[in-house]
């Protein structure tokens, strides 16, 4: 019997007093497709870049073939054949697709020259090796998300890699693109390469995988073939509780007036002749792929595209959107996308945080109120549970869950009318993604707050949205009662789609 | 619109090419004094230690950073080294030249280590680096000026050299400086290793994205310390190249300068966010500053009106590259 | 109480070492040289002197909050100076009695002018900055070329000699026995921290720097929040440049280079992040006054002003690793 590829023996990694890893052996075999699966936060980057030799482990050991490494350094992992393809891809910008495809080699090969014209046969054999077509002169920075992915694979590719780690590939794509990633996956597979391909949806996880390996707070909680496994017994180890969904169902009351009413929304070349209508405590869901236009929607809404066409009425009353500023005075709020980037202010306190769309309103004379403030936002913190002893303490000690949290908190203290959730719970654990829904549900029903909820996850809105639009293209294709579909019903809709 | 944004991105040298010609045209016709040989050959002479100041400035620049301790390394280098031979009688051209360079390389490395290791702002660090160098030399070296009499004969005579001459309508000869040639070795040599070594490409790389480059497999930390080496080497040599060519060793010398030389890498379309510009971009921007900043006088306008000149230069230029690179954003 | 105390220990430990820091460096000299150091004469002219420095220092940190620099400071104060300067000349002639006897009306008048320049020329900064979306760091190396060069420009290089005797007493006069320009900078330094600390544009100014996108997802009005933040970068340089005209009687085009690097050390030592986001007034007076007693001592001392130098650039590029240190440990 062979040796497995690599094999991680009992490794612990501690940052100051968090253990990031504790314990975790895990083997991979030659040609295998392995899913790595938890939550954000469970550990599973600290796994990558353990494996990948840009962090030591402190305790335990890697066997390369049966035979341990000691203190590896990116390189030296590299030698050994792991490439590891991240979210953000790696690539650079400011140079060519070609340049991109051929610096791994060369510097593998440690050339301490450039041959352009090697740099163009090296790119093409990357190309034609994956069976895509690239444009070799393009800058990497003028190419769509998937384009910059196919790069990203052909590059590891060219290294001859024995084992490709693939850090969560699909966030950003299609349907389409998804399929042809698991064809070129596969693909791979075929050559004796093995895959570590890290996610956490499930449905991905069980399509594509040969092996699954489960962790949580740094440990390994689940392991084994994926035959042992069914989407029930994945959530459970990744979350270590079982989730019961609830629905959400909305009765309107007769002749009650729409809260938000869209005609004909327009913005070129982005969104086409939208029309929708948002009664008072409605949960409308907005589902579409990437790139169909919900973002660009949403942020139609909130004032950031100015240059639209059509009309917004909010209470019966028309808006002209052209800033954030008049959307926020009319009564709309935003959660964004990304939370990281466009939701928190890092370095700074929980009030602060929360307080930030507030200033205008608690301030007398452009002097903050600093005792209503402070009043206001431990309030806050309190009706949104958020598990923090002060707000004085810096945003960036919360969970993603708790960070969600004040980002809607925050909106909440303006007393919004329609409130858009676009990725509500997008890195959010299991146990306290289930808080947010509750939460929303509750502001939905009491408050008779409008809620336009933009999500890739089906489940999360056929669980909490009464009614479910369809965004293709920048046109609304469909509606559907959330009472009437389900999550399958609504993928195979998407699937079409693509 | 955005074909000539996207034009300038993949040749940042377009913007300062056009700027060059329809300023030589211009000053050309309201002063025709300009397109005599000797005008001509005294404007490639003035650019020679600005241009290779100005290859140092694009190293960083491309690396993301921006550099303003290197007048103070150049003067450092010179002083140091023409000081030296002074003292030890020696007199000579190649083992000077070492020195000052090495000199500017240790220096260099110095900055790479505050950039590398702690992690700030390159402005903030060179701003560190060369007040307290140029405090160091005068505080410490002395401040007295080396003048003709003094200097090493045998690194003017080679700083004198000619190309060729020819002879002005009054009969006298005008010639062109060889430093213009040794000017033009220096960029295409550094041209070279930007283009086809790896440690160059590793420069464009880093300037793309620090963790990315990391990740790719490049030294980052050696590609630093390269940068800033290199940077401070080249200060060096063109410190103690400006002392030869106007045969004077000033510690007071080139303050101030470093704006003039960023303006003329600006505008020779490199980004100060790194991983764009070129070497003949800055090449090109040396000489479109330099025709304009000396061609005030031949236009009748008073030279107190230079500082703006060059300040608009820069504001301009910056303008068309954050349009530029704003087109990339969005 | 006790809540209170572990805030402060918590929020200001970097407050606690500048202040170990100063007293450190109090210590260190007045034990290197007790007779001359421990003088009141010491101490008084460091509350004549600091002021101007203070206030750059501020203006520094105000514009490093939204993550970008002002190295234009030094060319609005002089421009500031020199303008209203000029504007005294033509009202009471180039000196004698006229001119220092002009009655409080023409010297306000000639204050109006001061800061009318800061505020065109912060708007200008801001303009750049918010609208073209030039790099803070070459738009303000652009205009501040452009300011200096509008100094040389309107006096042709000299120094405009001769204030107003009413001027002067803002530089050099005293009220209760305390410098004119230690009020005007407390009252100023006051009114700053108040508005960062209190007011919603000051708290907006740190989220801004601390991540523009998600201010701008928080509907803060971003690019008029920076340009404003330009604006009073801009007045606060050119009380600084009445300040130091009033204490010289004089103003020239290149007074007060040397405070471009005081200013940014002073900014960075008192624990802003250049890259913006953290920044505080109670932090830079700290960091004025340790560094305004090390210089004097070292002048007492004997130190040259190029010692000086070298001694200010090495304190910022020791802040710069204490700094990193600093974060490491957290």
């Amino acid at each position: 019997m062979t040796a497995p590829l690599i094999e991680l023996r009992h490794l612990g990694k501690s940052f100051g007093a968090v253990r990031a890893l504790e314990d975790v052996s895990l083997a991979i075999g030659r040609g295998e497709i392995h899913c790595l699966a938890g939550e954000n936060g469970s550990g599973k980057s600290t796994l990558i870049k353990v494996i990948s030799g840009i962090w030591q482990p402190d305790r335990g050991e890697i066997l390369f073939d049966g035979k341990p490494v000691q203190g590896m350094t990116p390189r030296e992992a590299i030698a050994r054949g792991v490439q590891v393809i991240y979210q953000d891809f790696s690539l650079f910008g400011n140079l060519t697709v070609a340049e991109n495809l051929a610096l791994s080699t060369e510097l593998q090969e440690g050339r301490s020259l450039v041959s352009w014209g090697r740099v163009r046969r090296i790119a093409r054999e990357a190309a034609g090796k994956l069976g895509v077509d690239l444009d070799l002169d393009a800058l990497v920075e003028t190419l769509p998300t998937a384009g910059k992915q196919l790069v990203a694979i052909a590059r590891a590719l060219m290294s001859d890699p024995r084992l490709l780690i693939m850090d969560e590939p699909t966030t950003a794509l299609t349907g389409r693109e998804v399929e042809a990633l698991f064809r070129v996956v596969r693909d791979i597979q075929g050559r004796g390469i093995a895959v570590l391909f890290v996610s956490h949806k499930m449905r991905e996880m069980l399509e594509i995988s040969e092996r699954l390996t489960v962790i949580r707070s740094g440990r390994v909680v689940a392991g084994g073939p994926i035959s042992e496994f069914d989407e029930a017994s994945i959530t459970r180890a990744m979350t270590g509780q079982e989730i019961a969904a609830e629905g959400y169902r909305w009765e309107g009351q007769p002749g009650q007036k729409p809260l938000l009413e869209v005609s004909g929304l327009t913005v070129p070349g982005e969104i086409e002749d939208v029309n929708l209508r948002v009664m008072p405590g409605e949960i409308v869901g907005i589902s579409g792929l990437l790139g169909s236009g919900r973002t660009e929607l949403a942020l139609a809404l909130f004032g950031m595209k100015p240059g639209y066409a059509g009309s917004i009425r909010l209470e019966g009353r028309d808006l002209r959107l052209d800033s954030v500023q008049t959307a926020i005075a009319g009564g709309i709020a935003y959660v964004p996308e990304d939370r990281l980037t466009e939701g928190l202010f890092l370095t700074q306190t929980i009030d602060r945080n929360m307080l930030a769309t507030s200033h205008d309103r608690l301030s007398r004379m452009g002097v903050m109120q600093g005792g209503q403030a402070a009043r206001e936002a431990a309030a806050m913190i309190r009706e949104m549970a958020i598990a923090t002893p002060t707000g004085n303490r810096p945003v960036t000690q919360l969970s993603g869950g708790n960070a969600q949290r004040v980002v809607i908190g925050r909106w909440l203290m303006n007393n919004p009318k329609l409130l858009i959730l676009n990725g509500p719970t997008v890195g959010v654990d299991v146990g306290s993604k289930a808080g947010i829904h509750r939460k929303i549900r509750e502001l939905a029903r009491a408050r008779g707050l409008g809620v336009l909820m933009i999500s890739d996850d089906l489940p999360e809105l056929v669980d909490n949205c009464n009614r479910i639009l369809v965004l293709h293209r920048g046109r609304l294709v469909s509606e559907v009662a959330a009472a009437e579909t389900s999550e399958a019903a609504l993928s195979t809709q998407l699937g079409a789609l693509a | 619109m955005s074909g000539l944004a996207n034009a300038l991105r993949r040749h940042p040298e377009l913007m300062v090419a056009a700027v060059l010609v329809l300023a030589v045209v211009v000053i050309g016709t309201i002063n025709p004094v300009f397109w005599q040989p000797s005008n001509i050959f005294s404007l490639l002479r003035a650019s020679v230690v600005s241009g290779i100041l100005a290859l140092a400035v694009l190293l960083v620049m491309l690396s993301g950073g921006i550099d303003v301790s290197f007048p103070a390394f150049a003067i450092a280098a010179m002083y140091l080294t023409v000081k030296a031979m002074i003292a030890w009688g020696f007199d000579g051209v190649v083992l000077p030249f070492l020195m000052a360079s090495g000199i500017g390389l240790c220096l260099g490395l110095v900055n790479a280590v505050f950039v590398h290791y702690f992690r700030m702002i390159p402005l903030i660090v060179t701003l560190g680096t060369g007040t307290a160098v140029r405090g160091f030399i005068l505080g410490v070296v002395g401040t007295s000026q080396i003048n003709i009499g003094q200097m090493p004969p045998e690194l003017i005579d080679f700083a004198r050299t000619e190309l060729f001459a020819v002879a002005r309508p009054d009969g006298s000869m005008a010639g062109l400086s060889a430093m213009v040639l040794l000017f033009a070795v220096i960029a295409l040599l550094v041209h070279l290793m930007l283009r086809y070594t790896m440690m160059g490409r590793s420069i464009y790389a880093l300037g793309g994205g620090e963790e990315a480059a990391r990740r790719v497999g490049f030294n980052v930390r050696r590609t630093t310390f390269f940068i800033y080496g290199l940077a401070g080497a080249l200060a060096g040599f063109a410190g103690l190249l400006h002392g030869a060519m106007i045969w004077t060793a000033n510690p007071r010398d080139m303050v101030g300068m470093e704006l003039d030389v960023i303006a003329a890498v600006v505008l020779g379309g490199a980004s100060i966010f790194g991983g764009r510009g070129t070497v003949i971009g800055a090449v090109l921007g040396v000489l479109t500053f330099v025709v304009i900043t000396n061609s005030l006088i031949i236009l009748g306008v008073d030279t107190t009106w230079q500082r703006i000149v060059v300040g608009l230069i820069v504001i301009a230029a910056t303008a068309v590259t954050a349009w530029r690179d704003r087109k990339r954003l969005a | 109480m006790s809540a209170i105390l572990q805030r402060l220990r918590r929020a200001d430990t970097n407050l606690l070492q500048l202040l170990v820091l100063t007293v450190l460096i109090f210590a260190g000299m007045a034990a290197l040289n007790p007779e001359r150091f421990l003088r009141p004469y010491v101490f008084q002219s460091i509350t004549f002197i600091a002021p101007e420095l203070g206030l750059l220092a501020i203006a520094m940190m105000v514009a490093m909050l939204t993550g970008g620099i002002d190295l234009s400071v030094i060319g609005i104060a002089n421009l500031s100076a020199i303008l209203a300067g000029l504007f005294f000349h033509s009202v009471g002639g180039a000196r004698g009695p006229e001119l220092a006897n002009l009655p409080l009306p023409v010297v306000l008048a000639g204050i109006g002018i001061a800061l009318g320049v800061g505020v065109v020329a912060g708007a200008i900064n801001g303009f750049l900055i918010t609208r073209l979306r030039i790099t803070p760091i070459l738009a303000t190396i652009g205009t501040g070329q452009v300011f200096t060069g509008i100094c040389l420009v309107l006096t042709g290089g000299p120094a405009v000699v001769g204030f107003p005797r009413l001027w002067g007493m803002i530089g050099n006069g005293t009220v209760f026995g305390i410098a004119a320009p230690l009020l005007v900078f407390l009252v100023v330094a006051g009114l700053v921290w108040f508005m960062l600390a209190r007011t919603a544009f000051g708290i907006n100014l740190a989220l801004i720097g601390t991540n523009p996108k998600a201010a701008a997802f928080a509907g803060l009005r971003t690019a008029r929040t920076v340009f404003l933040s330009y604006v009073l970068t801009g007045v606060l340089a050119s009380i600084a440049g009445i300040l130091l005209s009033g204490r010289t009687n004089a103003a020239k085009s290149d007074y007060g280079v040397s405070y471009l690097l005081q200013a940014v050390l002073i900014a960075v030592l008192a624990g802003t992040n250049p890259a913006g986001g953290r920044g505080s007034v109670p932090g830079v007076a700290l960091a004025l006054v340790a560094l305004m007693l090390l210089s004097s001592g070292l002048q007492i001392l004997r130190f040259n002003n190029f010692l000086v130098d070298l001694i200010w650039g090495a304190f910022l590029l020791l802040s710069i690793a204490l700094a990193s240190w600093r974060s490491r440990v957290r």
